[in-house]
């Protein structure tokens, strides 16, 4: 049982992560296209801009991993999830697209064509997070039956929870990154955008847990079971966490402790997820698939697990490394150049040994691999092919070649291509 | 869970599933061999001080993650479309090769951080520092896709389950994926190729300015590192490619048979080039006497099976599979041409190339890599058909049953050529910026937030 349900806990966890991380850079795209002309809104506009572009990929990663869990370990949930919800989640997907599309424009635009892509990045920054979200709310709901595509097409994500949980979403990504963003700014010691930011913390803050509160109404009248999972038992506690964590977090944007606002206000949005999630348990599609019913034979969640356990000893330290970089500002904009280098000189050209090391290799790769019939000798073929081409790139040494000095490119005749040298 | 659900579709899902695989396999040689030229050009940096190097391996950051960015989308795309489109396929099959995926979720998670870190700590960090920040971008390159091939392999030769009334009853997903001897030749062939793409593209890029007169030592260093690599790479893909048929005509006969137009099993069979397949015959083909069993077996009187030991239906479409592998063999020895002749000039001359005839080839490489390395997949891809997991699930039984494909199809291609335009424009863009400063230092610096830089 605990095998079968570890696998889910990773999702429910890689879930917060993207809501936290990937929802605070959708909250950004908000707050881009709210942020009006001129040159205030422009500065709001590159602030979120410079906040994002050095992590907004790993965050992205969160849901990729979500998913590959999600259908090594629960392959038929995931199979009946993605072939009943295919609109809002090939919808969710182009809103993906047109972010990353984004990211890689605005490195090369100019001020006026960036105006154009903040447009379709805050765009897709509501629409992917309303679908993902209606997505959950779909699920929760219990709109989505076991099989292939058997669910309803639109009716399945269109229901009040559905709707609730994809405003919920956009709002609370929006709240997260106005939050962030004030801490940001703070730290860059910026007080127009601080100001701007705190603002609209406290607005979103505000639209969010209304929507929380009003939501549970819909909730009980949308979906009863998951009403009473939210409301009673185990499931009452995350959401009181929820609401006193969303409290404490207003409470220290309005007297400007950003840093520990991050904390409560990543805690709000994160109790939001654990709740849901324990209020479904054990089912991961209410109310026909359990688990223990969807889970993969042992082998393959043994395996999994052991993977899981050890790319999280690399990931994590990675992850740290990444933000404490970015949280110390080691990417900010900088007035010094770069820390120079102590000028070396280039160690003896050893060429000529290269290119008889590659041909030697070469020769020797291409009997064992192409001439000789044993696997074995195969595989040495390979790796003495793989010397061959690395003694090969040394040997022709493009640098040193570069540097020579060059013939201009020029001839017609097709003779000239062996032409010998000036 | 295998009731067969109407899908009228099919065809279309395959397209939009072969499209995506088209905007997205260029970019995978991109994250496979860029990032390693990049490293070695700022590891000159380091060794010389030479700022001209820095400034090369920066711009190519810029470059670098701009493509990255479109890869990880286009990858989420193809993630989204194993549920999307074949939803069947990974429910069924998910717990046994859903594990490569996850692992692969890793790497490209650590490519993700260190890329950012890369690219964005040019100015803070201590230069041996960021030169190591990029060293876990390859590691974590190789293994991504070492890890998305691992699952291609097995869906070509799959091992590892037991499959009983359209369910998997039992299985290992470490044995079904690493124990599987058959990936690795489709591994080795890719990765020789990421360089050759990479290579071919970067230089064919600076060739273009060679032919426009722009040939300072930052142009001719800018084409000589990716011009070598590929240069090196090219000739031994040829050697790399010839394995890979052998293993083939050993693991996936029809599929050898589909390549080569062969109707019936033959011994001491002929090899064809061009012409047509039909009825079991290649018409209008030349053909060389025994060279098929040669190639296959390394005897000239071997047999080798033909399509007719599997019935019609589970025959994959002939000409489609024969013309990409005779395209990608054809552009792959057109490259290894133009590798060797760069070579045998270095070796004989010791300079760079001056004929604009070599620029010119080398322009023409570029997109010739790019239909090689698509010719290559759509060998192995629609030579499987009309199976998915080969010879235990075709392809018509994994296809979901929602509808709306040729919907989802036409805004995806809509969206794709917009993906295509824009990168490109961001490509061109960066060639522009001049050359006395960082390209961002250029662009922000219409902005107030930017100007304490």
């Amino acid at each position: 049982m605990v095998l079968q349900t570890l696998p889910a806990a990773v999702v429910v966890i890689g879930l917060i992560l993207y809501t936290l991380l990937a929802g605070a850079d959708f909250g950004a795209g908000v707050w881009q296209l709210s942020a009006g002309g001129g040159a205030h809104g422009r500065r709001i506009r590159d602030h979120c801009h410079h906040a994002n572009a050095p992590v907004w990929e790993a965050n992205h990663v969160w849901l990729i991993l979500v998913i590959t869990v999600l259908w090594t370990a629960y392959p038929t949930v995931f199979g009946a999830v993605f072939s009943t919800l295919a609109i809002p989640i090939f919808l969710a997907a182009l809103g993906i697209i047109l972010r990353g599309m984004s990211y890689a424009l605005q490195n090369a635009a100019n001020a006026r064509q960036r105006r154009y892509i903040d447009v379709s990045f805050a765009a897709a920054s509501i629409m992917t997070p309303y679908m993902l979200g209606s997505v959950i709310g779909a699920i929760a709901s219990g709109h989505v039956p076991p099989g292939n595509a058997l669910g309803a097409e639109v009716a399945s994500w269109t229901g009040g929870t559905s709707i609730l949980a994809g405003f919920l979403a956009v709002v609370t990504g929006a709240f997260l990154a106005a939050v962030f963003l004030a801490a940001d700014a703070h730290r860059l010691r910026e007080p127009d955008l601080v100001e701007s930011f705190r603002s609209r913390a406290l607005l979103a803050g505000l639209v969010a847990g209304g929507l929380a509160v009003g939501g549970l109404f819909v909730v009980r009248a949308d979906s009863p079971r998951l009403f009473d999972g939210l409301t009673s038992g185990w499931g009452l506690v995350p959401v009181v966490v929820s609401g006193v964590a969303g409290l404490v977090a207003m409470g220290l944007v309005v007297v400007r402790r950003f840093t520990a606002a991050r904390i409560a206000a990543a805690l709000a949005v994160a109790a939001v997820i654990v709740g849901w999630a324990v209020a479904q348990r054990p089912y991961l599609l209410p109310t026909t698939v359990t688990i223990e019913d969807a889970a993969a034979n042992d082998t393959t969640l043994i395996a999994l697990i052991v993977s899981l356990a050890v790319g999280a000893v690399v990931l994590f330290p990675s992850l740290a490394l990444l933000f404490r970089l970015t949280l110390t500002g080691s990417f900010d904009p900088t007035t010094q150049g770069p820390p120079a280098v102590p000028g070396g000189t280039v160690s003896r050209e050893r060429r000529k040994h290269a290119a008889q090391t590659a041909i030697g290799f070469l020769i020797t790769g291409v009997v064992l691999l192409t001439i000789a019939e044993p696997t074995v000798a195969h595989i040495f073929g390979l790796i003495f092919l793989l010397i061959a081409m690395l003694a090969g790139f040394r040997a022709v040494g493009p640098t040193e070649l570069a540097a020579r000095p060059a013939e201009p490119v020029a001839g017609r005749s097709l003779r000239d291509l062996l032409r010998r040298p000036w | 869970m295998t009731e067969l659900l109407a899908q009228d579709y099919l065809l279309e899902a395959r397209q939009m599933q072969a499209l995506s695989f088209v905007v997205h396999i260029p970019l995978v040689c991109f994250g496979i061999a860029f990032p390693a030229l990049v490293l070695f050009v700022e590891w000159r940096y380091l060794r010389t001080g030479d700022e001209m190097y820095r400034t090369l391996a920066r711009r190519w950051s810029k470059v670098m993650v701009a493509l990255f960015a479109a890869g990880v989308v286009t990858g989420t795309i193809l993630s989204f479309e194993l549920g999307l489109l074949w939803p069947n396929f990974t429910a069924t099959f998910g717990e046994v090769f859903g594990l490569g995926f996850a692992i692969e979720g890793f790497s490209f998670f650590l490519e993700a951080i260190f890329i950012g870190i890369y690219v964005y700590g040019w100015d803070r960090l201590a230069p041996r520092t960021h030169f190591y920040a990029g060293l876990p971008i390859v590691v974590a390159g190789v293994v991504g896709s070492f890890m998305v091939i691992a699952v291609n392999g097995w869906m070509n030769h799959p091992k590892g389950f037991t499959y009983e009334n359209g369910q998997v009853v039992e299985s290992n997903a470490a044995k079904a994926l690493f124990a599987n001897s058959y990936f690795w030749h489709e591994f080795v062939h890719m990765y020789v190729a990421g360089f050759i793409v990479t290579g071919f593209l970067v230089a064919a890029a600076y060739a273009t300015y060679a032919l426009r007169g722009r040939w300072g030592r930052y142009e001719r260093t800018a084409f000589a590192v990716p011009m070598t690599a590929a240069a090196v790479a090219s000739p031994v893909q040829l050697l790399v490619g010839d394995w890979v048929a052998r293993e083939v005509a050993k693991n996936q006969p029809v599929k050898l048979a589909a390549m080569e137009g062969l109707g019936q099993t033959t011994k001491g069979a002929a090899l064809h080039i061009f012409g047509w397949y039909q009825n079991g015959d290649v018409i209008w083909g030349l053909g060389i006497p025994k060279l098929l069993s040669l190639l296959a077996f390394h005897d000239i009187n071997s047999t080798v099976q033909g399509l007719d030991v599997v019935p019609l239906e589970d025959q994959p479409p002939v000409n489609v599979v024969r013309y990409a592998f005779q395209s990608m063999v054809f552009a792959g020895s057109f490259m290894a041409l133009v590798a060797v002749l760069f070579l045998y000039l270095r070796w004989r001359r010791g300079g760079l190339p001056v004929s604009p005839w070599f620029y010119r080839a080398v322009v023409l490489c570029g997109p010739l890599s790019v239909i090689a390395l698509l010719a290559g997949w759509i060998t192995t891809e629609v030579g499987r058909q009309p199976w998915v997991v080969y010879e235990v699930m075709r392809t018509e039984e994994a296809v979901t049953g929602a509808s709306g494909i040729p919907v989802g199809y036409g805004v995806l291609a809509a969206v794709y050529l917009a993906l295509v335009i824009a990168v490109g424009w961001v490509l061109v863009r960066l060639a522009r910026v001049p050359m006395a400063e960082p390209p961002d230092d250029q662009i922000d610096a219409v902005h107030p937030l930017s100007q304490a830089r």
